[in-house]
């Protein structure tokens, strides 16, 4: 458990700092939604009413952009080496790396939705459901990613091969989450079950993402 | 047998003159399977000739999962067994298994035109076959992009297997996103049951892509064995000349 604070606190506090990139992924993240509104023009009704799909996937987008980070210069400083001997349950310490990544790639995002949502004319009576599927459902992302990022540590350029692998996998964060982030509030009948739904994704990622994140890891460094 | 088969000699012995029976049978069944779906199956009451876009367009649906599902348990034994021709047979099938989706992406298409009315909707099972062939280009990628031919294979076959548990996951996830936008589904539901004159040639046709398949494997499995050994003996820097092609 210490080896899993260690990591994450040390993460978490590399992302913020200069060059972390925690702050550049937010910026991209509003600059997705900023292209979004330019594109859609200023029709209120009709961007309140896709105001939570793009926030959904403007998250999504800017994630993506994100993953390469998470190993990459581990890898290439040898962190990752020591990262690897040094661990009874690799699993854990991936798991750590995902939280870390949470942290500094998601968190910032659902802080700055709200005023997103702003800009949007989302109904405020809608942003709690968002809000709600975006706190449950990015730790899906942060997951799959964290697996993805550790199957393609030891390649160069590998953005567009992330983007590919992991689109596939992030399908049904995405419906469950813009399922139950666009519904009109907590007593809203499609709510419930979309937040359950994507909770269960969250709970998949959760074994899937260690489990495969660290045969890939131990794949890529022998 | 699968033992003996990890040995590239043996199994060279083997494929070798299977490929031309497998090759040789499946022009049969294509041609008995296209004389009794063109000329020999009624047309549809509703659908009237367009049904005999099913007979190319089902099969190669059902290949296009299929495949995957053998490229998934071909991965499980090359990454658990360390077989080294599992890795080669899961690596063949995935372009095939493209192939194959786009073929039923690009029939169902044009069977939906007469039938719905449009090329494409947003239902359930085209999404998922979508999804289906964006897993493929990313197990193709991952291979393309790993020189190694060692990692790459433990590399693909994780995203092999990681892939397949999330077919089911992904294809619920479509089903549950389509239910939710469309609930008037363009597709009837149901529908009676596949009629026998029509049943027969689509059997036969299956099973010609499946020989299809066998045939292709084989021979992309060969081709991919010499690959590597023209590679192994380029790095013991022997002239690629006195290589025997065989």
């Amino acid at each position: 458990m210490t080896a899993f604070n260690a990591i994450m606190m040390r993460d978490i506090v590399l992302g913020f700092r200069a060059g972390g990139g925690a702050f550049l992924t937010t910026i991209f993240f509003a600059i997705v939604v900023l292209v979004f509104a330019f594109a859609v023009g200023p029709d209120r009704a009709l961007m309140s009413m896709i105001a939570a799909p793009v926030l959904w996937a403007a998250a999504l987008l800017s994630t993506l952009v994100s993953f390469d980070r998470i190993f990459q210069t581990d890898f290439e400083d040898g962190t990752l080496d020591v990262i690897v001997e040094t661990a009874d349950l690799l699993e854990v310490r991936i798991l750590a790396k995902a939280a870390a990544h949470w942290v500094t790639s998601c968190l910032p995002l659902i802080i700055i939705t709200p005023l997103l949502a702003l800009l949007l004319s989302l109904p405020s009576g809608t942003w709690a459901p968002l809000i709600i599927s975006l706190i449950i459902g990015t730790p899906a992302l942060s997951l799959i990613g964290t697996l993805v990022a550790g199957l393609t540590v030891s390649l160069r350029r590998v953005n567009i091969l992330i983007t590919i692998l992991a689109m596939p996998l992030f399908t049904p964060a995405l419906i469950f989450g813009v399922g139950a982030g666009r519904t009109s509030g907590f007593s809203d009948p499609a709510f419930a079950p979309a937040l359950l739904l994507l909770g269960a994704c969250v709970l998949i990622s959760l074994i899937m993402a260690p489990l495969a994140g660290a045969a890939a890891i131990r794949a890529n460094l022998d | 047998m699968i033992n003996d088969l990890a040995n590239p000699t043996n199994f060279e012995r083997w494929a070798r003159p299977t490929i031309p029976v497998l090759s040789w049978l499946a022009a049969f069944l294509i041609a008995v399977g296209i004389y009794y779906g063109l000329f020999n199956s009624p047309a549809d009451y509703q659908q009237k000739e367009s049904v005999r876009i099913m007979y190319v367009h089902v099969p190669a649906a059902w290949m296009a999962q299929m495949c995957y599902a053998s490229m998934a348990i071909a991965s499980i034994v090359g990454f658990v067994w360390k077989h080294p021709l599992a890795d080669v047979a899961a690596k063949s099938t995935a372009p095939i298994g493209a192939v194959f989706t786009v073929l039923a992406l690009f029939t169902g298409a044009l069977w939906g035109k007469p039938t719905w009315g449009t090329y494409w909707a947003w239902d359930a099972r085209l999404t998922s076959v979508l999804l289906l062939l964006f897993l493929y280009l990313g197990y193709i990628a991952i291979w393309e992009a790993i020189e190694d031919k060692t990692r790459a294979a433990r590399i693909a076959a994780i995203v092999a297997i990681v892939g397949s548990v999330n077919v089911p996951i992904i294809k619920f996830s479509v089903d549950w996103w389509n239910s939710l936008h469309q609930p008037a589904s363009i597709i009837k539901a149901g529908g009676s049951s596949i009629h026998s004159s029509m049943l027969t040639p689509l059997l036969i046709m299956i099973a010609a892509y499946m020989v299809i398949y066998g045939a292709l494997v084989l021979q992309s499995m060969r081709n991919e064995l010499v690959v590597r050994r023209i590679a192994r003996l380029e790095r013991q820097d022997i002239g690629v000349s006195e290589v025997k092609m065989t």
